[in-house]
């Protein structure tokens, strides 16, 4: 990406640092997410990944450095503001983290309680819950309890929930973690056909080497806290430099 | 004065120890806090409210009326013999009324329902945070402690009294069942014999503390399962320290109905 340079970054993190007691997490990170692109962050279980995305969306205050979201710094954001921010940002977690008291539609339209507001031309709720859930084929399941859904379902519905308030910048924290290979696919899959459709800036979280391949356009290498190497996939995996080797080594 | 190395560790973790209590004091103290500054402010979930009131009511309505209707069917048996040698045992319904209302009533009702509710809040909220429910609802741009919290604070707060003062009705019911069978007293008479006895200062107080066991119930059981680590160990660990929290919590709040009562009212 040549352009970068001259490209305003959609999200932009700067020499972020994190420790819990004396553990260190984030030693300085930063990173630039620029329109309609996907950056994957890959790094070791442990090495701070999880932290530095929930950093992003307010979730987990940062000791120091600075965190600009569509120009807005977010750390200094009051709580309103940071709602109103929020709806900009679709969020997948590693669990899913459907809530397993509510219906697939529920769990659909509880982001939409407060923020009918951001979305042009809002035709009801139902219209939204629906498209939603075509987008990620599974319409025939919005009446079903998460519980009764398998873990591949699960994913699609928490990223068909994601994706209910159209945000502009979408964040996945381990995707396909946990997943059998095909439905691993099959979400990366549907991954990309919502960046096509929605044009949206993806930071994608991971440590499968194969979601890395398809779907990035853009990589860092998270070690000890800090940016270890960047670059396209074709990039790193061909770096001669044996830390940036075990990433791709299987 | 040396002290051997047992000693020493054995003081460092009772100082460990007690540090953490008065820490965790400390949290529930804020948490609590939090609470008061946020239940007036909007957006209110009146819904979400309503749904935990009918299912704390509903759900614990069974358990509660057939807790009281043994507890008065129980106490009624057990007193008699006693009162029958003094051959007071037309003292029955104003005893038994006195002593449900003010205080077993109260009390025991409050702690099936820390059982009941307590423990069910500690774990639902437990499993929502390990699961990452809580955050999730964060990220989608609603406030979880607003949501979750209050709407069950609240919720207990409101529908212990109501639970207790059903508890206590059911309770007499059991007792006059008793005396009935037993003692041949028709069920006007028992309870024109309880309404003689109970005065508006015995019921104030009785429904006054329902209010505080109450928010003991639902404070306590949200600040444990809102602040729940250590995935699904923590989840039962939540649950079961909530359990303990409010019961310990229920006996300081009644000593202390107790001796305001007394100073007000001179019981």
């Amino acid at each position: 990406m040549n352009s970068e340079k001259n490209i305003k970054p959609v999200l932009e993190l700067k020499n972020l640092k994190k420790s819990f007691g004396d553990n260190e997490v984030l030693k300085g990170f930063n990173l630039k997410l620029f329109e309609g692109e996907n950056l994957v962050i890959m790094g070791k279980s442990g090495s701070g990944k999880s932290v530095m995305v929930k950093c992003l969306v307010g979730l987990i205050q940062p000791d120091s450095g600075s965190i600009t979201i569509k120009d807005q710094d977010i750390i200094t954001m009051g709580q309103t503001e940071l709602d109103v921010l929020r709806t900009e940002i679709g969020f997948l977690f590693q669990g899913s983290a459907l809530y397993d008291s509510m219906t697939v539609r529920e769990n659909l339209e509880f982001p939409l309680r407060r923020h009918k507001d951001k979305i042009e031309n809002f035709q009801g709720t139902e219209i939204l819950v629906k498209e939603a859930l075509e987008n990620v084929g599974l319409l025939n399941a919005i009446d079903l309890m998460p519980a009764e859904l398998s873990g591949g379902m699960q994913r699609r519905v928490a990223l068909a929930r994601a994706l209910i308030l159209k945000p502009k910048i979408i964040m996945y924290d381990e995707p396909t973690t946990g997943l059998d290979p095909i439905t691993a696919k099959e979400i990366i899959e549907l991954m990309r056909n919502i960046q096509e459709k929605y044009q949206t800036s993806s930071l994608i979280i991971t440590h499968d080497v194969d979601c890395a391949r398809v779907i990035s356009n853009r990589m860092i290498l998270l070690v000890d806290g800090i940016n270890y190497a960047e670059g396209t996939f074709e990039e790193l995996s061909n770096s001669s430099d044996p830390q940036v080797q075990a990433f791709f080594k299987n | 004065m040396i002290f051997s190395f047992y000693e020493m560790n054995k003081a460092n973790s009772i100082l460990l120890n007690t540090k953490s209590f008065f820490a965790e004091i400390g949290d529930m103290t804020l948490f609590a806090g939090r609470f008061f500054r946020e239940v007036f402010s909007p957006p209110f979930e009146f819904k979400e409210l309503l749904r935990q009131c009918y299912n704390m009511g509903n759900r614990s309505f069974l358990l509660v009326s057939v807790t009281g209707f043994i507890l008065g069917l129980v106490f009624t048996l057990q007193s008699r013999p006693t009162l029958m040698q003094f051959g007071a045992q037309s003292w029955m319904a104003s005893m038994v009324s006195l002593s449900i209302v003010r205080e077993i009533g109260p009390v025991i009702i409050a702690l099936i329902c820390a059982g009941r509710i307590g423990s069910g809040i500690g774990a639902e909220l437990g499993s929502m945070r390990v699961t990452e429910q809580i955050d999730a609802m964060e990220v989608s741009g609603t406030n979880p402690f607003k949501y979750l919290v209050i709407t069950r604070v609240v919720a207990t707060t409101l529908m212990l009294p109501l639970l207790i003062i059903m508890g206590d009705a059911i309770a007499l019911l059991g007792s006059a069942i008793v005396e009935n069978l037993k003692g041949d007293v028709s069920f006007l008479l028992y309870f024109n014999q309880v309404f003689d006895a109970l005065k508006f200062t015995d019921l104030l107080p009785a429904t006054v503390k329902s209010v505080f066991f109450g928010f003991a119930i639902g404070i306590v059981g949200c600040y444990k399962g809102y602040n729940c680590a250590k995935g699904t160990v923590g989840v039962g660990e939540a649950s079961n320290s909530a359990v303990v929290t409010i019961s310990m919590l229920l006996f300081i709040i009644d000593f202390i109905a107790v001796f305001v009562t007394d100073i007000f009212f001179e019981i």
